[in-house]
């Protein structure tokens, strides 16, 4: 493959070398190490994995013990009102201009981010590796119809789409509107997909595989699926990451969930009530934060995990 | 050459399509009557008005008429830039609201997008196998580029205007200044116009310099790289090259990146009260104006189409593979 077909998403670069996946081993050991083994040990000494591993790991502990925490119902009106951060009745984060309890507001937002990103991303990625699957193994017209939807479906702005789709619907749940991120999505991850299977396909292993017999599913799944399991993982992270921001940007647009409190609605409450004005800073300080938390340190475990998985990046 | 963009049309055309019978299909495929929906939010007290919004919307949405007609009708009345009314600015056609907000986002998006384009993917290069700039400039590539735009938004407006109040709050001139062709009034806009600029900007360029980081990376540890660094090549040709090269999947990556941008700027207007599309689709939202919000949504499908077709176009010129017909599969 002289030219890599290049999927560009701004924050990896796509052109993982799957073939040069198995490194050499380092000069100093004289026995060959397995695979995982090898992974592992550059896993826990490259710091970017570990920090981002560290911050998102955090992130959700606090998205599942804080509400179990969180002294009063997120959208209570039972506390005084603008109170600033404090110790008192367990308003550690303050209360609203309406007198809600911000850091339950806040931890309950940061659990419904992860339900967002999770299935959201879960979906997009499910999407995205069928039809790339599909279309890079298969080939020919199956491709080329295939390829046809995704480019329509990638060049309409995902956000515009949400936009008109949450509009109309009457009542909105955290669950639907992770479903329909995941189905707007998917496009650049089955480009990406496609493309790898696109060069794995003609790989010996593959031909050999289709030489004994396999079929084509048992070819994607044992022979192709896991030389990019990789590449895989980390696709889910960024879609994942992309989920949390376009669920925050549709929350904050007025199209979030109608029975609950996200950190995008906590951002638009704020706003819309002039906390900016009156320097209530810990009513929209928190939720901005704790999302720019999530996504980086997902991010900069990603590039990690690329460093990991590709030796030809690993900065000795 | 030829075949190439005649591809690309087709596509766009396929996408406008579905697009448009997407606008037209989501209010036919929602359960219920939707009309009836709408009054009912709406809650209009008068009856004779309430029953003028009503013949309204029938007639707007042609929903006495069989399925294929009302499609048919909808595309009619678009062709003729008929796009609805809106009911919050009742009688105002969702057209004219539309071009008296289109000056305001575009004056933010194309300056920010640009801007960050070519900003963040210097930086990017800059920083690439430089271990003092790459570990300190790629910590804030990550952290700007997971931000929310409105997040950002916010946080600026919070310091620059409400707390330093060196800049102001909102809106895109102060409502008592004289309006007209003068340098006060200019420099009015412009400062209105800065906060909303530099977060949409910020946040954009983050993300470039990342992707530009990382395709130098790769670019310098291929082959041709290490070959002509073995040749004996100084490191900044090869660092040249490396730049050439990873700036195609970038334009590639504007086209792509268009999308979120939109909507960094829709939620970053909002913030600001800056009176662009953002501003009136959250006006819209919060009313349940629906015409405004469909329209609106048409209107970026349309302006995003146009946007790809010029980097496209863009692309051809910058990449000869494109205009031999190499490029395998269409893949651009």
């Amino acid at each position: 493959m002289s030219v890599p077909d290049r999927v560009s998403t701004t924050t990896v670069g796509d052109d993982l070398r799957i073939g040069a996946a198995v490194p050499p081993a380092p000069a100093d050991e004289a026995k060959p190490v397995s695979g995982l083994r090898e992974t592992l040990y550059f896993a826990v000494r490259n710091k970017k994995l570990i920090f981002g591993l560290g911050v998102t790991l955090s992130m959700l502990a606090i998205a599942i013990v804080g509400p179990y925490i969180a002294r009063h119902p997120p959208l209570d009106y039972g506390g005084q009102l603008s109170v600033p951060p404090t110790t008192r009745d367990g308003y550690w984060l303050g209360t609203t201009l309406l007198g809600q309890d911000v850091f339950a507001q806040f931890v309950t937002g940061l659990r419904m981010a992860f339900v967002v990103g999770a299935i959201g991303g879960g979906i997009a990625a499910i999407i995205g590796m069928v039809v790339g699957f599909t279309a890079g193994y298969r080939g020919g017209i199956v491709d080329e119809l295939l390829n046809m939807v995704t480019n329509v479906v990638l060049v309409i702005p995902t956000f515009a789409l949400l936009l008109v789709i949450a509009a109309y619907l009457q009542v909105r749940g955290i669950m639907t509107e992770a479903i329909f991120i995941g189905l707007t999505s998917w496009p650049w991850a089955a480009r990406a997909v496609r493309a790898q299977t696109f060069s794995l396909t003609s790989r010996d292993f593959v031909s050999l595989a289709r030489l004994s017999g396999s079929s084509s599913r048992q070819i994607i799944f044992r022979e192709i699926a896991p030389n990019m399991s990789s590449y895989l993982f980390m696709m889910f992270i960024l879609l994942f990451g992309g989920a949390i921001l376009i669920a925050a940007t549709l929350d904050f647009i007025g199209l979030g969930p109608s029975n609950t409190i996200s950190l995008g609605m906590m951002m638009q409450l704020s706003v819309q009530n002039a906390a900016l004005q009156l320097h209530l800073w810990w009513w929209f300080l928190p939720p901005g934060l704790a999302i720019m938390a999530i996504v980086g340190s997902l991010y900069v475990m990603n590039v990690g995990l690329d460093e990991v998985f590709n030796p030809r990046l690993r900065s000795m | 050459m030829l075949r190439y963009l005649l591809r690309k049309l087709l596509i766009y055309a396929l996408t406008f399509v579905a697009a448009v019978t997407i606008d037209w299909g989501i209010p036919h495929l929602m359960p219920g009557n939707p009309v009836l929906t709408l009054m009912g939010r709406i809650q209009i007290q008068n009856p004779q008005v309430a029953q003028h919004v009503y013949a309204n919307y029938m007639r707007s949405f042609n929903l006495d008429l069989p399925l294929w007609k009302q499609y048919y009708y909808f595309w009619v009345s678009l062709v003729h830039g008929d796009l609805g009314t809106s009911i919050l600015q009742f009688p105002s056609p969702v057209s004219s609201i539309i071009l008296h907000a289109v000056p305001y986002t575009l004056g933010l998006l194309i300056p920010a997008t640009l801007l960050s384009w070519y900003v963040g993917n210097k930086l990017g290069a800059l920083a690439a196998r430089r271990k003092v700039l790459d570990n300190t400039l790629l910590p804030f590539g990550y952290l700007l580029t997971a931000t929310p735009y409105m997040w950002l938004a916010i946080l600026m407006s919070f310091l620059f205007a409400v707390t330093w109040q060196v800049l102001p709050v909102g809106f895109a001139y102060d409502p008592t200044a004289v309006q007209g062709w003068t340098w006060t009034f200019g420099l009015d806009l412009l400062r209105h116009w800065v906060l909303p600029f530099l977060s949409l900007f910020l946040v954009a360029c983050g993300g470039w310099a990342i992707g530009m980081r990382n395709l130098i990376i790769y670019e310098l540890e291929s082959d041709y790289a290490h070959y002509l660094e073995s040749l004996g090549a100084p490191r900044k040709l090869v660092r040249k090259y490396a730049f050439r090269n990873a700036l195609l999947p970038q334009i590639t990556g504007l086209a792509l990146a268009l999308g979120a941008v939109i909507a960094g700027a829709l939620v970053t207007e909002i913030v600001f009260s800056y009176p662009g599309l953002g501003y009136q689709i959250y006006r819209a939202i919060t009313n349940e104006d629906y015409f405004v919000i469909q329209g609106i949504f048409l209107f970026i499908i349309v302006g995003v189409l146009i946007a790809n077709f010029v980097v496209d176009i863009v692309y051809m010129i910058v990449d000869p593979r494109t205009r031999i017909g190499m490029q395998e599969g269409g893949q651009a």
